[in-house]
């Protein structure tokens, strides 16, 4: 990572300085650090879908087809005529501004085409070019341009640099949500053929073996296992892994993400949920198959987020459980809160689903048949259903991350806030206009968490990053707590960078750090083993 | 540039209607403009609630601003995130006449590396000053539609010069859209993040709309017409008897209403149609009960997607050693129907291509 220092990587970033020429006079210069590599020609065919051959986006020429614009042209005008938020999110913006300054990459970069108003003008303004007669009659003084090559360009490198986080959409006055007009537009380009390699590659992992980062079932299980035994030896209490898996009669299916046995922090959070399956004794299953809540066909295409999610009601059915259960992730809930019973309702094979251990019947989950793993935990500990001791998670002093999509695609904030204010003592709230609805992006969501494009990561996760660096000089702060699985990854990262004193979790590993389970062992370390601040007297 | 180019267009409207009304093309100017333009304002506004109420709205993705309605003892945010028809009728409401989400505005600003939010409510205050004096002066225009007054359009006039200042009385709403227009206008000319951003066609309006209100202004305090002549004109128009009348009338009430004539015929084709649009904002107008009330796509499809049966066999062996008990009974699904937007021949029958 040749990044610079985090106090020089901010120094080009004026926020209230425009450029001098107008921005269509601008062209897109693809600068390294920002953008994604395009995905091999092969993942594609594999997955039914167009490719251009083998080509990289910094080549000169771009290898698009002879009739490429006339495509375009016609993808545009199939979603004008089948998504009313896109038409009419490309007709009413009166530019405002009031989104302009909500952007995270806008605020880590600068750069105008990363304002929410700008990024869809991008699209806007060829719209205008191209179909409409005062478009084509006053040119730029309505503000459209013609389809060119460069745009495409353009297109490519602004759409990768939002992560559909709909903070724009929370202040614009007409709701115009610009993570619709990404989704598009991604949608649009992928027609052609231009994909990004980390965005298809998991498709392809998910659509074939299950989950994003291609665990095999037999790995799953090793992963697992490992998880398992180390909690063995931390609290001497074994969990038996084999009545959770694959099992067909359960009551309920709990679908995991991957990120979440596949690597640190993220095990730790699976491992909280294992203990407390354990502890409630929960007629739980997981399926080898539908090992991925998470979507990442929802960064390339609608279609594709439906393809990859058929599996997971086609597994509820196969297992024969009554309703599903969802772990901790975000895109994840914005596809099964906003999409799940559009795609394959109704959803009449499931029943209402309803905690055997509270008997509380979660009604607003009665149509798709999902309850939010924090619903159903907020839910325990609201029925004294928990035995937890809070001081076990002295040693921390946590605030908590409002995932971009839970936050702004669901209403989901007082939940895991009441588990967390019973798992732990110390809770710290970020500064007001960074949290709830108001939440800044970790700067990596919809499949921008890879590696080659760490530069703009770092600078789109800067808000949260310094809301952070923020409670950690004030209060204290070293553990950030969140609900995304994709989070737990790219928080790691980014607080590496710009506050390295603070780590990154989800809410259930610190409700099993705090779980009182019968028959416990002595110990004086936490599930991550770092030390606890008061060490656990156990039976032994 | 974009700003001169939209001051110029707006003048030269003026022109247009002082030499009209010189050549003495009053018909032209009082009755077949306003009528036409009219026209082109009802019929534009229908064809646009059409186009847009035609297209399908596929998913509901409401932007939710606050608590979700889940357990019983959770507080749920009503207004934020509506789980009921009523509840997004209430955050209507509070969107369209208050414009709730602008309130909300926030100004940041970089200062070393750190980033400061400041509360940023004058945007919000710009709009609505302009919005309701907009509406209120439109009322307020009904009497000279109407014969009688009815009773309430006489209240607000008389509320609106209540402060008797000055004769004729001034109205309140004269001067706030007065402020309002022109702070929106030096809101664009020198934010330099909203100046990039604007086009010609986002000064025009705000041009063409100063140039009606100020000749309104003018019409009313400093070069005075003949009241009753106007109102002769203008109750003809709106009876469908339309005559101009035999008493004159300055050449600033025909350019007053030229100027309304080009807004009224401007307005369905250009970004002022937000005011319509906005009811139809599906981030806005839909209800955040996604899981408790499916929501149908009428362009639903089915799509191809891989089975279990297909995976068992591929890792049958590995699943057997790793002792992941396997599904015998699981039988290889049958060819099914699907579609795909990125298969050539493939293409939904429910989508026109």
């Amino acid at each position: 990572m040749s990044l610079p220092k985090p106090d020089a990587l901010l120094k080009d970033v004026e926020l209230h300085k425009t450029p001098e020429r107008h921005w269509m006079d601008i062209e897109p210069e693809l600068k390294r650090g920002y953008f994604l590599s395009i995905i091999d020609p092969k993942v594609l065919k594999d997955l039914d879908l167009p490719s251009l051959g083998t080509w990289q986006p910094y080549d000169e020429k771009w290898p698009l087809p002879e009739d490429w614009k006339e495509r375009i042209k016609k993808e545009i005008l199939r979603r004008m005529e089948t998504y009313r938020s896109f038409k009419l999110f490309m007709e009413i913006c009166v530019r405002c501004g009031a989104c302009a300054d909500k952007c995270h990459f806008f605020l880590g970069t600068g750069d105008p085409k990363n304002m929410p108003v700008l990024r869809a003008e991008l699209i806007r303004s060829v719209i205008k070019g191209e179909f409409s007669i005062f478009g084509k009659l006053f040119g730029r003084f309505a503000g459209a341009r013609k389809l060119t090559e460069e745009v495409i360009k353009e297109w490519f490198y602004y759409f990768y640099q939002c992560t559909e986080c709909r903070r724009c959409s929370v202040f614009c006055p007409y709701g115009i949500d610009t993570a619709e007009v990404t989704m598009i537009m991604r949608e649009i380009l992928l027609s052609l053929g231009i994909a990004t390699d980390w965005g298809i590659k998991p498709v392809h992992n998910c659509y074939y073996i299950g989950n994003h980062v291609g665990v095999p079932p037999q790995s799953l299980k090793e992963n697992l296992e490992f998880l398992i035994w180390d909690f063995e030896e931390i609290a001497g209490i074994q969990i038996d892994l084999e009545k959770y898996l694959n099992r067909k009669g359960a009551e309920i299916l709990y679908v995991p993400m991957s990120g979440d046995y596949f690597a640190d922090p993220g095990i730790y959070t699976m491992l909280g949920i294992l203990v407390l399956f354990h502890y409630l004794d929960l007629d739980v299953t997981i399926s080898p198959f539908a090992s991925e809540g998470g979507n990442f066909g929802f960064f390339n295409s609608f279609e594709m987020a439906k393809r990859l999610h058929a599996k997971i009601y086609e597994e509820a059915k196969r297992l024969k459980v009554k309703w599903i259960l969802g772990g901790e992730c975000g895109h994840k809930w914005r596809v099964w809160h906003q999409f799940h019973n559009t795609w394959f309702g109704p959803i009449d094979f499931l029943e209402v689903p309803k905690s055997p251990i509270t008997g509380t019947v979660f009604e607003h989950a009665k149509d798709n048949k999902i309850v939010h793993i924090c619903e159903f935990t907020a839910d325990l500990i609201a029925h004294g259903k928990l035995k937890l001791d809070p001081s076990r998670n002295d040693h921390l002093i946590v605030t908590f991350h409002d995932s971009c999509n839970t936050s702004r695609a669901m209403g989901f904030f007082e939940e895991p806030r009441f588990i967390l204010k019973h798992v732990c003592n110390n809770f710290v709230e970020m500064p007001e206009n960074t949290i709830r609805e108001k939440t800044f992006c970790c700067g990596s969501g919809s499949g921008l968490n890879a590696g080659e494009n760490m530069e703009i990561r770092m600078r789109g996760g800067f808000p949260r990053a310094n809301a952070v660096e923020y409670v950690h000089k004030e209060y204290g702060v070293n553990q950030i707590a969140c609900i995304c699985a994709i989070d737990r990854a790219t928080l790691s990262s980014l607080m590496e960078y710009w506050v390295p004193e603070v780590a990154v979790s989800g809410v259930h590993e610190l409700v099993a750090n705090a779980l009182v389970l019968e028959g416990e062992k002595s110990r004086d370390v936490d599930l991550r083993r770092r030390p606890l601040k008061h060490p656990v007297k156990g039976v032994d | 540039m974009e700003a001169g180019i939209s001051l110029i267009i707006v003048i030269g409207l003026i022109i247009i209607a002082y030499i009209g009304t010189l050549l003495g093309l009053q018909v032209l100017f009082g009755i077949v403009i306003p009528y036409v333009a009219f026209l082109i304002l009802v019929l534009g506004l229908i064809y646009r609630v059409i186009s847009w109420a035609k297209v399908p709205q596929p998913f509901k993705i409401p932007t939710t601003c606050g608590q979700q309605k889940s357990l019983p003892w959770v507080k749920h945010s009503r207004l934020e995130a509506p789980f009921t028809t009523w509840e997004v009728v209430l955050r209507m409401f509070f969107e369209i006449f208050l414009f709730r989400s602008l309130f909300r505005n926030l100004r940041a600003d970089l200062e070393g590396r750190r980033l400061i939010y400041g509360s940023a409510k004058w945007l919000w205050l710009g709009a609505i000053l302009f919005h309701f004096s907009f509406f209120i002066i439109m009322l307020r225009h009904i009497r000279l539609f109407t014969n009688p007054v009815p009773g309430f359009i006489v209240r607000l006039d008389y509320i609106d010069s209540f402060f008797h200042l000055g004769i004729p009385p001034i109205y309140i709403t004269d001067l706030l859209i007065l402020a309002g227009l022109i702070f929106l206008l030096l809101r664009r000319l020198i934010d330099p993040k909203v100046n990039y951003i604007s086009y010609g066609s986002d000064y025009f309006p705000l041009f063409l709309i100063l140039g009606i209100v100020i000749s309104g202004v003018l019409m009313r305090y400093a070069i005075k017409v003949d009241v009753y002549a106007v109102k002769q004109l203008t109750l003809g128009l709106a009876t469908f008897t339309p005559t101009i009348p035999k008493a004159p009338i300055g050449s600033i009430f025909y350019i007053h209403l030229f100027l309304v004539s080009v807004l009224a015929a401007y307005f369905p084709f250009s970004k002022l149609v937000h005011m319509i649009g906005i009811f139809f904002s599906p981030t806005r107008n839909m209800a955040n009960n996604n899981r408790a009330v499916r929501h149908v796509n009428p362009w639903n499809y089915p799509v191809k997607h891989y089975t279990y049966y297909e995976y068992q066999e591929r890792f049958r062996d590995k699943m057997e050693n790793a002792g992941i008990p396997i599904d015998e009974e699981v039988e290889p699904e049958k060819e099914h129907e699907w579609y795909s937007l990125y298969v050539p021949g493939k293409e939904p029958p429910t989508i026109k291509s």
